[in-house]
């Protein structure tokens, strides 16, 4: 299918489900308290865009993601290209990392929230522990696999360690941290949204609870629609980066997934 | 010729921690030499640790046993007057044409590095694809990218492991040729592994037959006294190209037959 019929069936998959969403409301199938109103959930995000009212929330969550994305991205990045290249820390490690790895961490929200107050910070601190990992694995693993005989070859051209480091290592641990990016772009999304929600006074999570304790479910969807939508910006920049940094790859099937 | 040898392989031996417990002996008192300015070409039965010696040759790989010489001196850590041309790719596929040629020069830090990249991609034929990614190339022109970068270093011997046998036919005759044309201009010492028989004849000064592994080591050396400059594929039709290719095969059967009788028990 070429490139615009696709986006133009993608839309109307979108446009059916909302009808199909609408249509059982209306014939009461659904019960409109429980389910909400696809044309009400739509009027909220209007009025939210309209008024202004959401900006502060909006930019308060996407801060605290950003910063989550970023942070964790980077430390993922430098552990992983760290704890794969030194044997000994690796093994010393492997077994905490792997506890870590597999502790329920979103349990420890409201221990962050104490630890590092309502402000962002406690949010963004979540959302690292969740981003993390992912680009952590990814980079290890991406590493550990370069190939030897690039490797052989590069030295037999003469690299020292840190050359090595610099010319093999690092550029191919960055084609597997975009491997992981868009991941890490909805985890970073989870924990600033469930630290909002835990605890806080701004942010779009903070709405979605407000809503939630008077049983307005059309603004729960509302904040969940608008979280999905910015999720969504981020990948595409994310896919936009990766087509720019990774020109070199082959365009196959792994390419045009994206 | 100069009284040292290039290289120089005494009594080496490599062994290696099998899987299953046990030692792998991979290649047992070898011993070697490639004088200056002379093209050896190695060849035996697949697993017969033809890259281990390699390996060896190019200080990757410390042997268990016996001395490797350089030069006459005595070769520790990575040999750094060799170039290697693997077998399998090994350009960075992140980086350009152009950019994989000029990685080792960039690494010693060259400043004319690239005028020299330029020079030897259009040396290999290469001109114009300086831009592309090495994907973006056919086998054949990918090993050309690899011979430009590992000579763009100027070594003072080549290791070549198989270069060109994942290469279509008429692309290995081509190669071969170039890698004569290319040679010739100033005769590095070459060590040339291959397992086809024929390439290692059209190629080279001498041919040493190694053993079936395991713990293979030269069981016959040959001189090839071919005229040249040669023609790969027309040298083979030549009388003594055939007497020659005769009389190695007879030493070489025996070895690939012991092969498969090992791979058969």
């Amino acid at each position: 299918m070429r490139r615009g019929v696709l986006a133009v069936y993608q839309v109307l998959l979108l446009v059916l489900l909302f009808a199909a969403w609408h249509v059982l409301v209306k014939l009461e199938v659904l019960s409109a308290f429980f389910f909400g109103e696809p044309l009400q959930v739509l009027a909220r995000i209007w009025e939210w865009f309209a008024s202004g009212r959401i900006y502060p929330h909006l930019g308060i969550t996407l801060l605290e993601t950003l910063l989550a994305f970023v942070i964790g991205t980077l430390a993922g990045l430098v552990v992983g290209l760290w704890l794969a290249l030194s044997d000994t820390a690796s093994r010393l490690l492997d077994p905490y990392i792997k506890a870590v790895n597999s502790m329920p961490r979103v349990i420890l929200a409201p221990i962050f929230a104490v630890w590092f107050g309502l402000g962002i910070w406690s949010k963004v601190v979540l959302g690292v522990t969740l981003v993390f990992f992912i680009v952590f694995f990814s980079v290890y693993h991406g590493v550990r696999e370069v190939s030897p005989v690039l490797l052989a070859n590069a030295r037999m051209l003469g690299a020292s360690k840190r050359q090595l480091l610099r010319h093999v290592y690092l550029p191919s641990a960055t084609a597997w941290v975009f491997a992981s990016l868009h991941a890490a772009v909805g985890m970073a999304f989870v924990g600033a949204v469930i630290g909002e929600y835990l605890g806080s006074a701004k942010g779009v999570g903070y709405l979605i609870l407000q809503a939630e304790g008077v049983f307005d479910v059309n603004t729960v969807f509302a904040g969940v629609l608008v979280l999905t939508l910015c999720a969504l910006v981020l990948d595409w920049i994310v896919t936009l980066a990766e087509r720019r940094l990774l020109r070199w790859r082959p365009a196959g099937p792994g390419a045009a997934q994206s | 010729m100069s009284p040292q040898p290039a290289l120089a392989l005494h009594r080496v031996s490599c062994r290696f921690d099998a899987r299953g417990g046990g030692t792998y002996v991979a290649i047992e008192d070898v011993s070697l030499s490639v004088a200056e300015g002379e093209f050896v070409a190695i060849v035996g039965p697949t697993g017969c640790g033809k890259s281990t010696l390699l390996n060896v040759a190019a200080g990757l790989l410390a042997p268990t046993a016996g001395a490797v010489r350089v030069f006459g001196e005595p070769l520790l850590g990575l040999n750094r007057r060799a170039g290697y041309l693997f077998q399998t790719d090994a350009l960075l596929p992140w980086r350009s044409v152009r950019d994989n040629v000029r990685l080792g020069l960039e690494l010693r830090g060259e400043t004319d590095a690239d005028r020299l990249a330029d020079d030897w991609l259009a040396r290999v034929g290469l001109g114009g694809h300086g831009h592309k990614y090495p994907h973006e190339l056919s086998g054949g022109m990918r090993k050309r990218v690899a011979l430009a970068q590992t000579l763009a270093l100027d070594p003072k011997m080549l290791l070549m492991d198989e270069p060109f046998s994942a290469l279509d036919v008429q692309t290995r005759a081509l190669m071969e040729n170039e890698l004569l044309a290319l040679w010739s201009q100033d005769r590095k010492s070459v060590l040339f592994v291959t397992h086809d028989l024929e390439e290692a004849i059209s190629l080279s000064d001498r041919v040493v037959v190694l053993s079936a592994g395991p713990a293979s080591r030269p069981v016959g050396e040959f001189a090839i006294d071919l005229p040249r400059p040669r023609d790969v594929s027309e040298i083979r039709l030549q009388p003594r190209f055939v007497e020659l290719e005769q009389t190695i095969w007879q030493a070489l059967k025996r070895e690939v037959l012991r092969t498969y009788q090992r791979a058969e028990a």
